[in-house]
């Protein structure tokens, strides 16, 4: 949306400059300055809070728009014409005319370069407008001000559901812990609350907000545009300093949630807030289509050239056969006569200008409207719309739709893109003992079932099979941990997801990660130490879970009050769909809550659905009644609404699914976080009993130190104990005197590091994601130690983090294991179809994770991107020179297994015959080892090795890397790539490909905001490649083509003329005729053309994705079509002025009585061509071909109608009447028609009958009925895939023929 | 879903599912196959065929005589005096003689032509003011730039007609005489009125205002002709008052430049009213006497006149037939080819579409 003027950026980097020289910003209260004049305020050199998207105003509109097109290359090109024109020895039309065309150019831009720019004005001033609380100290009070109003060192006053003016210090709330909540929504997409505390030291709890009492200087980092980066200190009269971060800032453009109200310091204004410098315009790149035609455009240019050198140089050869000058040839104003030679240098220009139209201009006005159109359909598809979400793909970069029909190297983050990131807890292992949580997988395996069934099925499911049964089937199926079993389900998921909808976006989870059912032998477990002692490793583990973490608690009120707050998005529910989805998540519930409660037995539950405590205890009577457990289950449903629509219910905020998983899991087991605050956590026991911990200091999570802690000092036995979670390496490698030391003999805790790195392996194994938890008890003393030491890491703005880092990691050893957890992250809905689609398309799938090999290989897997079939190389290693042997060893290997080698994967044109390696070859790496191999001397072995390759996967590695395997690929290989993700860690891979595309989904809208498309499903990539991909390519190429045929044949006609009529440069047709050839008879059918042509229907070609490889292989647009189209247009041009020319010579006929049927028909070829290419024909087709030529004839007898005199010299009066009136011109016009077509229209005939190409056959194929169809696309599939690899289907369908032709 | 449910809903954003957003309108996909463009060839190849026979039927009833009389018969010497500007006063007449093998019967069209004369040279074109043309007076007194050198004579004085156009009109003259075998001569009648476009005649070309008492002569009045003219613009025509100034017919003619550098235009049309010429031209000799003004030598030009009937669609043509014959031919032919491809391929097409 943002684009900043030149000179707001001149402006701004003026004072950027300014500001560098002293690297702070310092902030002080503007109370004490109010009413002085603006010389003398403290704050006066930062910018007010007025901001000013918008690129022009009023009076600068014309100079400037005017300046910012002439930076375009073909505007620069026209405009050089128009002046050409004006210099009378060389001008070919009359000055004034020959401007007519840029006018109209430049002007249809401007209008909608204004346009846009006042809908941002519009905007700006609905912004600026807002109303707001500045605190005035003449009155003593808050006065109500507008946003624009705001200036550094003012106090504002930011009330619940209000949205934040600028970027505030936030020094006050109305919270009684100093904390405030606020909702970044409109900022990156985020919808759980985030958490903002009062700078240390200013909470004056209870007590209103007195700013007039603020007397400390801010001292803060100058503006950047990183969210999640703020560091300064508060600087009081006594010098003492206080440091804050980003926790203390509210950011403009957030919401106030929560909190009733909330004051502080406005330190960045307008421009200068975080959210604004987030704030970049669209992106701009250019695609691959667009670098070729550019290419094409200088062929014209050369073209051009030699045409006009053979103007120049015939017309100087022509001048010189007279001795004497006959009447004819006129001489200049002074009755002298250029010398031929002379006059030969001028006509090069005349030249030039009369053919001007060689060089397609129109076409870059034309591509950015049909861009516009395309992405007008993409974004209406309804296919790819997200009924979760209520979101439509979006397309942020506005010119590359056609790259989305050329990608063939697709690279995929694995997390939330191909996985749903809704994690779910799965099993667990504390101190080194396994609990699979059978049960929990079983009602999981139920919901996912079950929901495939009606309702009353669910209710038969639920009353038949009483529980056991079921946990022995379920018994049995963990036991060989089936792959499958979790592919199935996986499929059937998105439907459970999609009737928990509603409750997903209000409470971040759904009830299948909520609710978590209990191990029974880890709830006896905890049972047993919970009454025994109240302390002990199980204990510590679940308070681990519940509180290491930072997630957020609300109270479902608070949640309502904030969907309130929303009006204007779509979550103020209540519509039927709605309310249907409740009832269904209704009937699902109380299924896991009754199954919840035959384990929990006698144990208080901290759930909503507590009351079920004086059931009678079903876990040990195992005969329970079919009747009584139906009865059950309806009575629960009917507390279940009640306790939705009533009691107030924790809710948890979390940053990311993990937590929340985590979390509720410590919930199931009665372990659940009430209250949090910046100082306190507040636990709830299972027996009831709330334990208060102070909280001493939290290490956040970060990607060097994969781990976070907080130090909390326990509320009975007052010892300061560190709770950390943390990626399994980052945890092993600091436990205490485990592996470290030798000798000490410490079995116990060594036998349970090496049982549960065990427990941890099987979890990766099956695809699980595993955290370990550790506690460390420290001591007074070196607690007040290492906190002096990091309090003054606080406040340092130099290298803050680095010294925080140290901190953390100097506290941050010697753990006692606590134990690991494994949290499951499933698939999305049908990720294996597409990724097998986008393999059949033709397209090398990567997977580029920072997960464990382990978990990374088990997904890949299950998401079918390699096979069990597939030849799989694993590398690993830390030293340079094995893996260099092993990529030597390997390609070596290929080389030799492959017959024919480097002529892999190509795919020859119409027959489709495919050579293929015979192995599909699939390749593991991980991030070190990939970093050695893509160090200069292995890198380009190792991109020989890649191209073998049928799928890679790379793990562990950074953001960084797999930015750079990204650019390697596209570099050395010169593919196209597309890279796909969700994630802040994805942004530099989606910057790097070709083409970017952020998944919406959990994780914000960081990869979104950097990608070119947004989408929000990994299945939609399939529908939007496969269809619409391959749509805008195959329709923009053949527009393009179009378009220089056009342009060429129409301008061939005059440039033939010249030979007739001593290459003076006369054109035979009416300059406006011409002009309006151009502008208004011929430019409708090709922009509709490369809009709405459709050569296969989408569902075909999501059949057949292997129609893809048309625009991977830029079938499409090529060299060869270009030159094809070029040498088509100058045939037609020839036959459309020799055959008027032979018809008319020597006869009496005027100059522009034969240019008349000469364009009459070059427009019927030129329409008639396109009709041939038009693959489907659609009402509007029909209408805009049609009217194209009625406008011609109307605008042509108008015109010559109307002009008497009004166009000297030519003069164009009763003309088209006159001919129009002679059957000559009829005659001419079909027979001139149908020679310049026929061979253009044989040749499609007979490519249509003898050798149809892939895509003609598909679209024979639409006109099958459906039941044959389906039959011959099984056919055709089958065919090409014993073709694509003989060897492996052979010894399947040995008897499926392969065709030889 | 309605507009105004859809704008609160939760599903507020969901595209319309309307045919033209999902591209889904009703679509008619021709399929370019030989099966399916075999009648459109075949019913193509004889519509040109039919045509083109009639054509050439037409056209050889039709006749025309080119009588080049450049430096034929006594033009000779008046061929050589053209050759020097200095001579241009001097006048000239010669006669050519010539003979007609058949009868042209019906309408017979007297044309002028010039060979290798470039009306279509864009400086030449351009060198005319319609303006003037159209009488306006001011542009009578100012011509355009356009005609520039030849907008202003010595002493500033505007020329009328200006221009390069005007200025090189076509100034030689024709009787045509006809020998009749047992009859003395007769002079060929001619209408030379009516031969411009009516439009051109009537609203491109007007004069400027005049009446009874202000005359044509009195309207141009400080004007002079044009350099190469023997007579001023309203004396072009001595024999008809209403036929001269800038609606003179010959005028009109020429300064409808044609488009090829060898072209004819139309001098006169046979007056059928009288004697032998009542159905036409007859066979015989016949004889031009041409008082011979105009020069070609600087151009290596020719001139000749031409006799010519016309039919439905214009002069004596014979390319339109015969191309409509080869084109039918050779569609034919592609259809004769595509048939066979459809025999010996198609059975394989026609079992993919079934």
């Amino acid at each position: 949306m943002t684009w900043t003027n030149p000179l707001t950026l001149l402006w701004q980097g003026w004072a950027r400059h300014r500001d560098r020289d002293r690297p702070i910003r310092r902030v002080v209260s503007n109370l004490p300055f109010e009413d002085l004049k603006k010389r003398d305020q403290p704050n006066r050199q930062y910018e007010g809070n007025t901001i000013k998207t918008n690129k022009y105003t009023l009076w600068s509109f014309i100079p400037m728009n005017l300046f910012e097109q002439f930076h375009r290359m073909a505007n620069v090109y026209f405009v050089g014409l128009a002046i050409l024109n004006f210099v009378p020895v060389v001008n070919a039309f009359q000055p004034e005319v020959a401007l007519i065309p840029i006018c109209v150019i430049l002007a249809l831009t401007a209008v909608k370069d204004g346009w846009e720019d006042f809908r941002r004005y519009q905007s700006d001033q609905q912004l600026n407008n807002m109303p707001c609380f500045i605190f005035s100290r003449k009155q003593m009070r808050l006065v109500k001000r507008r946003w624009k109003d705001v200036r550094v060192g003012d106090f504002v006053r930011v009330l619940s559901n209000q949205i934040i003016p600028a970027d505030i210090l936030l020094l006050h709330t109305s919270d009684p812990n100093g904390v405030c909540h606020m909702e970044t929504a409109n900022l990156d997409g985020e919808t759980n609350l985030k958490q903002r505390r009062v700078v240390p030291g200013f909470s004056t709890l209870g007590k209103p907000f007195q700013p007039q009492t603020f007397s400390s200087t801010v001292v803060c980092e100058n503006p950047n545009n990183n969210l999640n980066v703020f560091k300064g200190y508060v600087e009081r009269p006594d010098k003492r300093r206080t440091g804050f971060g980003i926790d203390s800032l509210l950011l403009r453009g957030c919401t106030v949630r929560n909190t009733d109200d909330a004051a502080g310091i406005v330190v960045y204004t307008g421009h200068e807030t975080k959210s604004m410098l987030n704030n970049s315009g669209p992106r701009y790149k250019r695609s691959k289509i667009e670098r070729k035609m550019n290419t094409d455009v200088l062929f014209c240019v050369l073209l051009l050239f030699f045409m006009c050198l053979i103007g120049a140089l015939g017309h100087s050869i022509w001048l010189e056969t007279f001795t004497t000058m006959p009447s004819y040839i006129v001489p200049d104003r002074n009755g002298n006569y250029t010398p031929s030679v002379l006059a030969g240098f001028y006509m090069f220009f005349t030249m030039i200008i009369l053919l001007q139209v060689m060089i397609p201009v129109s076409l870059y006005v034309s591509i950015e409207l049909v861009k516009m159109g395309q992405i007008f359909f993409i974004t209406q598809d309804v296919e790819l719309y997200d009924e979760e979400l209520d979101s439509r793909v979006q397309c942020r970069a506005l010119n590359i739709t056609e790259d989305l029909g050329q990608i063939q190297y697709v690279f995929s983050d694995k997390t939330g893109t191909l996985t749903e990131n809704k994690m779910v807890f799965r099993r667990c292992t504390i101190l080194g003992t396994e609990y699979c949580h059978d049960e929990n997988a079983a009602r999981l395996a139920v919901v996912s079932g079950a929901n495939e069934e009606e309702e009353d099925t669910l209710y038969q499911q639920t009353k038949l099979p009483p529980l056991f049964p079921l946990e022995e089937l379920q018994d049995s199926h963990t036991g060989d941990k089936n792959h499958a079993n979790t592919q199935v389900t996986a499929a059937n998921r998105r439907r459970s997801r999609v009737a928990a909808g509603a409750q997903s976006d209000m409470a971040f989870s759904t009830p299948l990660e909520t609710v978590v059912v209990p191990d029974r032998k880890l709830m006896l477990e905890v049972d047993r130490q919970m009454a025994s002692i109240l302390s002990g490793p199980y204990l510590d583990f679940f308070l681990a879970l519940a509180i290491c973490n930072t997630v957020v608690v609300s109270t479902v009120t608070a949640q309502r009050e904030r969907v309130k707050g929303r009006s204007n998005s779509a979550y103020s529910g209540g519509s039927f769909h709605i309310m249907g989805q409740w009832f269904r998540k209704g009937s699902l519930r109380n299924i896991f809550s009754s199954m919840k409660f035959f384990k929990r037995g006698e144990d208080t539950l901290a759930d909503p659905f507590a009351k079920d405590e004086d059931e009678p205890d079903m876990f040990h009577s195992s005969d329970v009644s079919d009747s009584t457990t139906g009865q059950k289950v309806i009575s629960s449903e009917s507390e279940v609404k009640r306790s939705l629509s009533g009691t107030e219910e924790v809710c948890y905020e979390a940053h990311s699914p993990d937590e929340a998983a985590l979390i509720h899991a410590a919930k199931a087991y009665g372990f659940t976080m009430v209250e949090r605050t910046p100082y306190y956590v507040t636990v709830k026991l299972p027996d009831d009993t709330l334990l208060k911990f102070e909280v001493l200091d939290v290490l956040t999570f970060d990607s060097t130190r994969r781990r976070m802690s907080i130090i909390v000092r326990h509320p009975h036995t007052n010892e300061i104990i560190m709770y950390t979670k943390g990626a399994d390496s980052a945890i092993m490698e600091r436990l205490g005197n485990v592996f470290s030391d030798m000798s000490q003999v410490d079995n116990v805790a060594k036998q349970i590091a090496v049982k549960t790195q065990k427990d941890l392996d099987m979890y990766a194994r099956d695809g699980l994601r595993t955290l370990c938890f550790a506690k460390k008890v420290i001591s007074e003393k070196e607690f007040k130690a290492w906190f002096a030491i990091r309090q003054e890491a606080l406040s340092a703005i130099d290298e803050k983090e680095e010294r925080l880092l140290d901190t953390a990691t100097y506290i941050e050893n010697n753990f006692t294991l606590l134990g690991a957890t494994g949290i499951e992250d499933r698939l999305q809905e049908s990720v294996p179809e597409t990724i097998q689609a986008l393999r059949r398309a033709g397209m090398q799938v990567w997977v580029l994770t920072g997960d464990k090999p382990e978990t990374a290989i088990n997904i890949a897997y299950s998401c079918k991107l390699l096979d069990h079939e597939d030849l799989v190389f694993t590398f690993s290693t830390n030293r340079k020179s094995v893996c260099k042997m092993r990529l030597e060893d390997t390609l070596g290997e290929l080389r030799r297994s492959s017959l024919s080698p480097g002529a892999e994967v190509q795919f020859r044109g119409n027959n489709s015959a495919f050579t293929l390696m015979e192995h599909s070859i699939g390749l593991v790496i991980d991030g070190p080892t990939l970093s050695m191999a893509m160090s200069d001397d292995l890198v380009e072995q190792f991109v020989e090795l890649c191209k073998h390759c049928r799928a890679v996967l790379c793990c562990r590695v950074t953001p960084l890397q797999k930015s750079s395997v990204v650019k390697l690929i596209r570099q050395k290989l010169r593919v196209m790539t597309l890279a796909i993700g969700d994630g802040a860690n994805d942004v530099n891979m989606i910057q790097a490909a070709d083409v970017g595309i952020g998944v919406s989904g959990q994780e914000g809208m960081q990869a979104v905001m950097a990608s070119d498309f947004a989408i929000t499903r990994f299945k939609h990539l399939q529908r939007l490649l496969l269809v619409h991909g391959h749509w805008c390519y195959s329709r923009l190429a053949n527009m393009v083509i179009y378009f220089f045929y056009k342009n060429v044949a129409y301008v061939n006609l005059l440039f033939w003329y010249q030979f007739y009529c001593g290459f003076s440069a006369t054109a035979m047709i009416d300059y406006w005729l011409m002009i309006f050839f151009n502008l208004l008879f011929t430019s409708a059918p090709p922009i509709m053309f490369g809009i709405m042509d459709k050569e296969v229907s989408d569902s075909t070609l999501l059949s057949l994705p292997e129609l893809y490889k048309k625009g991977q292989h830029s079938e499409g647009y090529r060299r060869s079509t270009f030159w094809i189209a070029i040498l088509d247009a100058f045939y037609q041009s020839l036959v459309c002025f020799f055959i008027p020319y032979w018809t008319y010579n020597g006869s009496d006929i005027g100059i522009f009585s034969f240019g008349t049927p000469m364009n009459t028909v070059s427009l019927f070829t030129i329409i008639l061509h396109l009709a041939i290419e038009i693959k489907s024909w659609t009402v509007l087709h029909w209408v805009i071909m049609i009217g194209s030529v009625l406008v011609y004839f109307i605008v042509t007898l108008a015109y010559s109608a109307i002009c008497t005199s009004c166009n000297p010299p030519s003069n164009p009066y009763w003309i088209m009447h006159k001919q129009m009136a002679d059957p000559m011109f009829y005659l001419v016009c079909i027979l001139t028609t149908v020679v310049a077509l026929l061979p253009r229209y044989t040749l499609h005939v007979l490519r249509g009958t003898l050798a149809p190409s892939p895509h003609l056959s598909a679209r024979q194929l639409e006109r099958l009925p459906p039941s044959h169809r389906e039959q011959r696309i099984r056919e055709w599939r089958g065919l090409r895939d014993t073709c694509i690899s003989p060897s492996l289907r052979s010894q399947e369908h040995s008897s499926s023929p392969c065709p030889s032709a | 879903m309605g507009k105004k449910q859809a704008d609160t809903g939760p599903l507020s954003r969901r595209p319309d599912n309307s045919a033209f957003k999902q591209q889904r309108l009703p679509a008619w996909s021709p399929s370019l196959t030989a099966q399916t463009v075999l009648p459109t060839f075949y019913i193509l190849s004889l519509v040109c065929l039919f045509l083109g026979v009639w054509l050439l039927i037409t056209v050889q009833k039709t006749h025309e005589l080119k009588v080049d009389y450049t430096n034929a018969g006594t033009c000779e010497q008046c061929f050589e005096l053209r050759k020097h500007a200095i001579n241009t006063g001097t006048p000239c007449t010669c006669s050519v003689q010539f003979y007609i093998p058949q009868n042209f019967l019906g309408d017979v069209f007297f044309y002028y032509g010039l060979r290798n004369f470039h009306q279509n040279l864009r400086r030449y074109m351009d060198s005319r003011d319609d303006a003037q043309m159209v009488g306006r007076k001011n542009n009578l007194k100012a011509p355009s730039s356009y005609c520039a050198p030849f907008d202003y004579g010595a002493n500033k004085v505007p020329v009328a007609p200006c221009g390069a156009v005007a200025n090189s009109m076509f100034n030689d003259s024709f009787t045509v005489i006809y020998y009749p075998t047992n009859e003395p001569e007769v002079q060929v009648p001619l209408y030379r009125k009516g031969i411009a476009w009516y439009t051109d005649k009537n609203v491109k070309f007007r004069n400027p205002p005049t009446n009874n008492t202000f005359t044509l002569r009195q309207a141009f009045e400080g004007t002079i002709r044009p350099l190469y003219w023997q007579r001023p613009v309203y004396e072009l025509d001595d024999t008809d008052s209403n036929n001269n100034g800038f609606i003179n017919d010959d005028l009109i003619v020429w300064m409808r430049e044609a488009a090829f550098p060898n072209f004819k235009k139309l001098y006169g049309v046979l007056n059928r009213a009288q004697g032998p010429f009542n159905q036409g031209l007859p066979s015989g000799n016949y004889s031009i006497s041409i008082i011979y003004n105009f020069p070609v030598e600087p151009f290596q030009g020719q001139k000749e006149l031409v006799i010519s009937m016309v039919t439905w669609f214009g002069g004596q043509n014979y390319f339109l037939p015969i191309a409509y014959l080869v084109t039918g031919g050779l569609i034919l032919v592609a259809a004769i080819g595509l048939t066979m491809v459809f025999v010996k391929v198609g059975k394989k097409g026609k079992n993919m579409e079934e």
